[in-house]
């Protein structure tokens, strides 16, 4: 016992000694699987080999909502971490409470402004002052699609809704389940997400989730939208509520289903199931969004730890923003740079493609938060439309309804 | 006193007591499923997992499941395990168990034995507070640490899990005391024993069963407790259910459902050996106390 | 003042004097944290505490939401069941117990260790045996009982009764122990004489031993209801308030809007009519509790 007490003490002493050692950047996030948590471990190697030391403040959960929760209690305590990653509007509504710090200094060094896409600094750069530093930029609007079981059947990539209800159909009658989806508030907004854009197109796509404008949010074509996730509903299979997205996933890599609507960030699951892209898997855009990009895109705020930007900080960014910390990254995750400067050579066919497609939406303004994941409006108004979108996908409103609850649901939200 | 004796005067025939002993054994079954789901599948390698058969035994048999969820499991950035962190909990749930504890047999000893004009209400305001929801304390008590000077400590997590504990250990005692003889003290208290010497030297002896029911209460709850551990702890302190949850909760990447049932059963052993250990004086400690009037 | 003079003071003041740092403690902790969570029901909070008084407006937002009523429908199903099936086998398997049965004490680890787990995984164990894919049904349906069905939890009608399933088998073991206590109190010669008298096994029950477990069943609905009122990690780990919304629980929402939904105002007000609600409820059993004890 008394070892064990001495033990104890010497560890406590240890961590006291490390907790007042300067020079740390305490990191709160949710990457905590294998590979993110290996390709994050990239950075912590980076900032050490600069004399830099990395507390680890891991809190996985709910998609980073546990994390939040617990930035809140840390802000409040007047404990806050030095970088947290973040996500859309959660960095904004955190720069208008005053609690970040401003990295104008080394974006200017670096020329952030010119690298990053105007659309993704909207959420980087409040009021003038960057106050977090991206790491990548997903999409949303994508289709995975199990290359074999389409061809076995005959069936064409579909680039239009018809030619996607068609597939639909085609599986259906060959006893495959069309659609793989898991049942959760999330999921079904992420299908929403290309779902809305394929009808709405990217005007009122804008004026319905970004401006929250009633008059289509509440228009016709909503119904419209409404509609079709109502036939997404009729093909998938009867055991999908509660199902976690990799599970969907897996179902399209086994071949017991044609399509999942998700993130990039599937990519990694057919990946690591030894799947090639182009030749067992295939991504696509959603039907009907094949110029448009719904992104959403991790970053990490930086907090202000009383006035200036540390030392630390600015390097932590610096580092995060580098091309080769950028490259390497996005290749384990799935997603692409945040930067359009970064060479796609170490990225797969998908990635390639990712990174073309983010380029020439910046180009052409077809570039568009996701709503499902906090790009669009802020979390009041997108667990509001989760409530509405999961609600109708489990039958409980019909199309007509939905179209109504949504306009007042957002209106309670606003 | 003699606690918990096992002859009722009730006699029952043999046919009642086979139907008896059927209906016994089935609650068992049914408590005992989960555990199976979870210990059968944690021995297996993962692709006979996601290939279906939860209920099937393994065919290839492997600890590395629960190898891996010590010691070289992805909870950060670091593959680490959730070894480091059980020291973590350890250092938060003992002293919060024990000063709780304390704090309980004290109060219940002078809400029975030096009742005062306002005991009942007083007693009623801490019995109420068990039912405060813990969601609604989360920022206010994340201010006062932040003031105390104490947030994202061990001492911080232990005190928020005293004061949330106080409650119960306080219900406890005082329904345990309640029934104790009051004439005792009062003889002591003529042979002139003073409020610390009556408490040490005459309730404290016959208190181990109503302790021992404090104790587990205490340290299933605070060994179990994630909100307040991943809300109030820092990277320094952060105790095992949240490396546990994130463990389980990694956002993207393969779920290794086999590493996350061994790591289950790893963050739940020092709860279920206290309820092994320390389970018959729990009926015993129940009995003596909290469920008399 | 004479030494011993100060002494006899401290002897009468050292009572309260102990018992002040907790009372303490409860004032801030618990009372003051529900004044505040009170105040923030009438202010703009959003993000983070504001303090901008805007009247009742958060509730009446509360209650046009059809979300906030699910969760106080769910809770009202959820409760009654809970406690009721909690009570039932609690009691039940504490009288089978209490027949000098072999193994009692392995019997009875078996029926309390559920309470020593956290819902974080048993979620995931329960959610999989649930599941129609692999689970129960699966199962009974590969061992050639093809017409088995199974589905509660994928249906927005019936996934309330498996959150109850799996929060029944979390607690009743531990209700069980505080019966088994009850029993093991009650005195056998009044029995040995309502035994002589020619009484049955069912009327020594229902006349003498039932009646006789009163504090028991209070204590028992006391740490039943606490616990159905804080029920949230195994709502998130077992079906995450779906199918849809059909699993939503007041703790949940209250959790939802204060932090994951940036509405703290709307959060703190269904906080308070939780406590409201618990208060009702709570306050007169309190009351009837400590008048009746001298």
């Amino acid at each position: 016992m008394r070892r064990f007490l001495k033990t104890n003490m010497a560890i406590a002493l240890l961590m006291t000694a490390a907790s007042a050692q300067a020079e740390d950047v305490e990191v709160l996030h949710w990457w905590t699987s294998g590979g993110e948590a290996a390709a994050l471990n990239v950075l912590k190697e980076d900032l050490e080999s600069q004399g830099i030391g990395w507390t680890d403040m891991p809190v996985a959960g709910g998609g980073g909502e546990q994390a939040m929760t617990v930035l809140r209690a840390r802000v409040t305590a007047g404990n806050a971490p030095t970088a947290v990653q973040g996500l859309g509007f959660d960095i904004v509504d955190w720069a208008k409470q005053g609690a970040l710090a401003n990295l104008n200094e080394v974006a200017a060094k670096e020329g952030w402004d010119k690298v990053v896409p105007e659309a993704l600094q909207k959420f980087a750069k409040v009021d003038g002052r960057w106050v977090s530093a991206p790491v990548n930029v997903h999409s949303t609007n994508w289709v995975w699609a199990n290359k074999i079981v389409l061809d076995e059947n005959n069936i064409e990539v579909p680039t239009t809704w018809e030619e996607f209800t068609a597939a639909m159909d085609t599986l259906k009658a060959a006893g495959i389940t069309p659609i793989a989806h898991g049942g959760q508030p999330w999921q079904e907004a992420t299908v929403f997400d290309g779902v809305s854009m394929s009808v709405l197109g990217p005007d009122k796509y804008k004026a319905a989730f970004i401006d929250l404008d009633e008059s289509v949010l509440g228009g016709p074509e909503m119904k419209e939208a409404f509609d079709r996730m109502a036939v997404i509903r009729a093909n998938v299979d009867d055991n999908f509520s509660g199902r976690d997205w990799n599970l969907a996933t897996a179902m399209v890599i086994n071949g017991e289903a044609g399509f999942q609507m998700m993130g990039d960030w599937a990519k990694g699951e057919f990946l690591n199931a030894d799947k090639v892209p182009g030749e067992d898997f295939v991504c696509i855009r959603f039907p009907g969004t094949s110029e448009q990009v719904i992104f959403n895109a991790d970053q990490f705020m930086m907090f202000d730890q009383g006035g200036a930007v540390s030392k630390e900080q600015s390097a932590l960014a610096s580092a995060i923003l580098s091309p080769s910390f950028q490259s390497a990254f996005n290749v384990v995750k799935g997603s692409v740079p945040a930067r359009t400067d970064v060479s796609d050579e170490a990225f797969d066919k998908c990635g390639k493609k990712g990174i073309a497609d983010l380029a020439a939406a910046a180009e052409t303004g077809n570039l568009f938060g996701s709503t499902a994941h906090g790009h669009a409006n802020p979390a009041g108004v997108k667990n509001a439309i989760y409530d509405v979108v999961t609600a109708h996908f489990n039958g409980e409103y019909d199309s007509e309804t939905a179209v109504m609850e949504l306009v007042d649901a957002v209106s309670i939200a606003k | 006193m003699s606690y918990a004796k096992q002859d009722t005067a009730i006699r029952t025939g043999r046919a009642v007591r086979i139907i008896i002993y059927l209906v016994l054994l089935l609650f068992a079954l049914f408590y005992l499923l989960p555990l199976y789901v979870m210990l059968v599948n944690s021995v297996k390698p993962l692709h006979e997992i996601t290939g279906g058969g939860m209920m099937n035994l393994p065919s290839g048999f492997t600890l590395e499941p629960w190898v891996k969820a010590w010691k070289s499991a992805q909870i950060g950035v670091e593959p680490t395990g959730l070894s480091p962190y059980f020291v973590n909990s350890i250092k938060m749930v003992v002293p919060a168990v024990v000063i709780s504890t304390i704090l309980g047999a004290l109060n219940g000893y002078v809400l029975t034995k030096w009742q005062f004009k306002y005991h009942k209400i007083v007693f009623g305001l801490m019995l109420f507070a068990c039912f405060i929801p813990f969601q609604i304390v989360l920022i206010p008590m994340a201010k006062m640490l932040g003031l105390l000077g104490i947030a994202g400590s061990t001492s911080g997590l232990a005190l928020v899990h005293i004061v949330y504990g106080l409650g119960f250990t306080t219900l406890y005692f005082r329904n345990y005391y309640a029934v104790f003889p009051t004439e005792l003290v009062r003889a002591a208290q003529i042979d002139g024993a003073g409020f610390f010497k009556i408490f040490w030297r005459i309730l404290l002896p016959s208190s181990g069963p109503i302790a021992v029911v404090s104790i587990i209460w205490q340290f299933t709850n605070i060994w179990n407790d994630f909100l307040f551990g991943a809300s109030f702890a820092d990277a320094n302190s952060q105790p095992m259910t949240v490396a546990l949850n994130n463990l389980v909760q990694a956002s993207h990447g393969v779920k290794e459902y086999n590493v996350h049932f061994a790591g289950a059963i790893l963050a739940a052993l020092p709860t279920l050996l206290v309820y092994v250990v320390a389970g018959r004086y729990f009926v015993r400690g129940l009995m003596a106390g909290s469920v008399k009037g | 003042m004479s030494n011993a003079d100060f002494k006899t003071r401290l002897q009468n003041w050292l009572p309260k004097l102990v018992l002040s740092p907790s009372l303490l403690l409860m004032l801030v902790f618990v009372y003051g944290f529900i004044a505040f969570s009170v105040y923030l029901s009438f202010t703009d909070s959003r993000l983070l505490p504001s303090f901008g008084l805007v009247g009742w407006e958060n509730y009446s937002k509360l209650w046009r939401l059809s979300h906030w009523k699910i969760s106080l429908t769910n809770m009202g199903i959820f409760a009654f069941l809970y406690i009721g099936i909690c009570t039932f086998i609690g009691l039940g398997l504490a009288i089978f117990l209490d027949q000098k049965i072999r193994a009692e004490g392995m019997l009875r680890t078996i029926y309390l260790y559920p309470m020593a787990l956290s819902f974080i995984v048993t979620g995931t164990a329960w959610k999989w045996f649930l599941d129609p894919g692999i689970g129960l049904e699966n199962v009974l349906q590969s061992w050639g009982w093809s017409s088995f069905e199974f589905d509660w939890i994928k249906d927005r009608n019936y996934a309330i009764y498996t959150v109850v399933l799996a929060a029944v088998w979390q607690t009743s073991g531990f209700v069980m122990a505080m019966f088994l206590a009850g029993l093991r109190g009650i005195d056998n010669e009044i029995l040995k004489a309502a035994q002589m008298d020619g009484a049955s096994n069912w009327n020594l029950y229902r006349r003498i031993i039932i009646p006789q477990l009163r504090p028991a069943f209070l204590s028992a609905f006391v740490i039943l209801s606490h616990l159905a009122i804080k029920t949230f990690d195994l709502v998130i780990a077992l079906t995450g308030g779906g199918p849809g919304r059909a699993t939503e629980l007041p703790a949940t929402f209250m959790y939802s809007y204060t932090f994951s939904r940036n509405q703290m105002g709307i959060g703190a007000a269904s906080a308070t009519i939780m406590l409201m609600t618990i208060a009702a409820i709570m306050v007169p059993y309190l009351y009837a509790e400590l008048r009746e004890k001298k």
